[in-house]
């Protein structure tokens, strides 16, 4: 069958753009032949409703099948990492809530992290554990709105798909108003400072908090009811975009990808940060590696960050929220020289920041490990073989945050 | 294995290569032997799991190339670094050890202008292909104009 | 008998394949006739009716009926870029629900007759989003959501991001806020319906709202 070059070669090598030369672009074509065996290009995005955000892959198709994807990223990209070298370690936070917008705490704390270790700032025990709250409520929030997406995408908007976008939508609801009642703002919070937490837990919210896992613990037990029996649901989630254990760490990716992928792997316990070690919880692993894998991980993260959460809230001691409390200025906070790689485990896996301080009020150069830059990595090596229409089943189960990928 | 063996087992085989311990273990090794070095972390150290690669501009001193690989069973991670040197800006790829280096790398070219030899598909990745410069570099103004949309 | 060969059509590359080629059939489509404005009779009739003496009943009455059925209809495509797309999202689902207002989140811009900006638009974006503006059928509107596509907000002195999106199309209504909760969102959409609903003489656009930063 003439119509089945492979692509690399039917292309060319890619070479450096200033190579490229006329004859190369001219090569580029497309054959098929009379058995039908049709080679098509076809452009997904980059406005997809299924794309979760602005993302291009242009889909190599053979028939209904893909045989290749090019994806093409950097529709959202907002020089963070060019910014950050030219704003102070007071300003950056809450600029560094809009890589990860979907879970603001943990990029934030990525990057407070980072000016803690090199300057040696000690975080009081409140703080911290006002921190691990926020941070497995983040978890909470944004495993919801996934599975909302993501069952949406599968179902479609118009098929059904919807009813759980709005249930899950309507719990996530309830999370926005306890950081609300904290922070003031809904999606991007600026609440984390080095060193400590900008705001004091009000008056009952730790009760409200309690009320609110209360009631998403419940929720989480209908959606799986609802979901697992659903047959329609169970054919398009399980044996679709298997990742192996071997392709998962090349990548590097993280989070409940590499741990439905059989790694047992949490930042939380490899390396704990921030007193998770006073929490008693478990790391949920799956050893398929397929979506539906996936989908069983973050379900059990569910239940793990609710507990975390409960436990922080009963042992939250008293004490003062930030060790340099006050800041006049937002030159004020100077680290010293030095480098540090801090990261935290993210809803989406893991989230580092890569610091380098110069001795001034602004950083020297600033790198942030997206871990949806690693996990989007992924899709060229899963998604050739698979048809075409699960390829939205497994761009959802990769569950990117464009604002991360691309920075 | 653990992070002494490791540090021994580098200072062995690469005798050009500055370790510093700690965490993670910080190896600087020269820029003719970092292809070796990243298929030496891979299968002598197991560092499976790729973290991160980047650069980082260093001014007159010139550019610097970093990647941070993991052992994620025995708990210890390397940080790679190589010196360029002034004016250089070609490297070799770590794709052929690592896939997760290639999207990685590819950021390294559009941000740093570094020229992975060796790998597979050097386009830019974030920027547009008809981009002028490599953003991160310290030489570039962080409001460069570009039109025509400003 | 042997079969004869097969005979092999070639087709030519997907003109969106590389950027160049990309840039080229932007051109073509910034040098189309206005094909998606109004005809040139419709807009000569109603403009003789209006001069009509007493003409101007008919065109007014009829510019309250059509006005009425469009902002009662507003179908906004749904376009996230960045975090506003996520309040965005929370506008259109359980808790705020626009359906009460007949908006309905479409994922087609033929469909369509709003467009809500909700993100930094970036260099990269722009010839994106100038596209599916044009594809949109008019009448048409636009909402700049949230401070990055106003102004540029936080990122307004990054090398890749347009300064605002009323650089790349007309903007009818802007949101202030980073990100606008959906309150806020609300209240724009509320205060386009009013801006349709005073439309003169039919196919003319009412003057943009004041600039709010």
């Amino acid at each position: 069958m003439s119509g089945n070059i492979p692509i690399a070669d039917r292309e060319g090598p890619r070479r450096i753009e200033q190579e490229l030369t006329e004859a190369d672009r001219s090569r580029r074509k497309i054959e098929f032949d009379y058995s039908g065996g049709e080679r098509l290009s076809m452009n997904m995005g980059p406005q997809h409703p299924s794309a979760h955000g602005v993302f291009r892959a242009i889909l190599e198709l053979e028939g209904e099948e893909v045989v290749g994807v090019d994806a093409v990223i950097g529709y959202l990209h907002r020089c963070h990492e060019k910014l950050a070298e030219t704003l102070t370690y007071a300003q950056y936070p809450s600029i560094a809530s809009k890589t990860d917008y979907v879970a603001a705490m943990t990029s934030e704390f990525a990057y407070v992290m980072a000016a803690e270790q090199i300057g040696k700032i000690e975080v009081p025990k409140r703080a911290q554990y006002l921190r691990v709250i926020c941070a497995e409520l983040q978890r909470i929030a944004s495993h919801l709105l996934w599975l909302g997406t993501w069952c949406m995408d599968m179902g479609g908007a118009l098929g059904g798909g919807a009813t759980i976008f709005l249930y899950t939508i309507r719990e996530r609801e309830t999370i926005l108003d306890l950081f609300e009642e904290l922070v003031g703002a809904r999606l991007l919070y600026g609440f984390f400072q080095v060193g400590g937490v900008r705001y004091d837990a009000p008056a009952n919210w730790i009760e409200h908090c309690r009320t609110t896992l209360d009631a998403i613990d419940g929720r989480v037990v209908e959606y799986e009811q609802m979901l697992e029996g659903n047959p329609f649901f169970l054919a398009r989630a399980k044996g679709v975009g298997f990742i192996s254990r071997e392709l998962a760490e090349d990548v590097g990716i993280a989070g409940p990808l590499l741990r439905g992928s059989g790694v047992n792997f949490d930042i939380r316990k490899a390396a704990p940060y921030s007193s998770y070690e006073d929490f008693q919880f478990t790391i949920p692993v799956e050893t398929v590696g397929d979506c539906f894998a996936r989908y069983r991980v973050r379900m059990a993260e569910f239940r793990q960050a609710s507990s975390i959460a409960r436990q922080a809230l009963d042992k939250l001691p008293e004490g003062p929220i930030s060790s340099m409390p006050g800041l006049k200025s937002v030159a004020q906070v100077r680290i010293p020289k030095g480098e540090a790689y801090t990261r935290v485990e993210g809803p989406r896996g893991e989230v580092g920041c890569y610091l380098i301080a110069d001795g001034t009020a602004k950083p020297y150069r600033m790198k942030w490990r997206g871990a949806s830059f690693s996990n989007l990595a992924v899709l060229p090596y899963i998604v050739p073989g698979v048809k075409v229409a699960d390829v939205p089943a497994i761009m959802g189960s990769v569950d990117p945050v464009f604002g991360e990928v691309d920075r | 294995m653990t992070a002494e063996q490791a540090t021994a087992l580098i200072a062995e085989r690469f005798a050009g290569a500055q370790v510093t311990a700690g965490i993670p273990l910080v190896v600087m090794v020269p820029p003719d032997q970092w292809g070796a070095f990243a298929q030496f972390a891979k299968e002598t150290l197991g560092c499976q799991f790729f973290s991160f690669s980047s650069a980082v501009d260093w001014k007159a001193d010139g550019l610097e190339v970093i990647a941070r690989v993991e052992n994620l069973d025995a708990g210890f991670a390397v940080m790679m670094k190589t010196r360029l040197g002034p004016g250089v800006s070609t490297c070799a790829s770590m794709v052929p050890v690592y896939r997760g280096a290639n999207w990685m790398e590819r950021e390294c070219w559009d941000m740093f202008g570094i020229r992975f030899e060796g790998h597979p598909d050097l386009r830019r990745i974030l920027l547009e292909d008809s981009w002028v410069g490599h953003p991160l570099l310290k030489s570039y103004a962080v409001d460069t104009p570009y039109p025509p949309y400003r | 008998m042997a079969m004869k060969p097969p005979n092999v059509p070639v087709i030519p590359a997907p003109v969106w394949r590389n950027f160049k080629e990309l840039q080229e059939w932007e051109q073509l489509h910034k040098t189309r006739p206005e094909g998606d404005q109004h005809s040139q009779a419709f807009t000569s009739l109603t403009e003789g009716i209006h001069g009509f003496p007493g003409g101007f009943l008919v065109t007014t009455t009829a510019d309250a009926f059509l006005n009425w059925a469009r902002k009662s209809s507003i179908w906004p495509v749904t376009f996230g870029l960045a975090c506003c797309a996520i309040e965005m999202m929370a506008t259109f689902a359980s808790r705020f629900d626009v359906e009460r207002l007949g908006m309905v989140p479409w994922a087609s811009p033929r469909h369509s007759d709003l467009m809500i900006v909700s993100g930094t638009v970036t260099i990269k974006m722009a010839p994106m989003l100038e596209r599916i503006y044009a594809q949109m059928p008019d009448p048409k509107w636009a909402v700049s959501m949230g401070s990055c596509s106003n102004s540029g907000g936080p990122f307004r002195h990054g090398y890749h991001v347009v300064k605002g999106v009323d650089r790349v199309i007309p903007v009818d209504v802007y949101v202030p806020g980073c990100p606008p909760p959906p309150e806020s969102l609300l209240n724009g959409l509320l205060l386009l319906q009013d801006q349709i609903s005073h439309f003169r003489k039919t196919g003319r656009r009412a003057p943009p709202t004041p600039k709010v930063d």
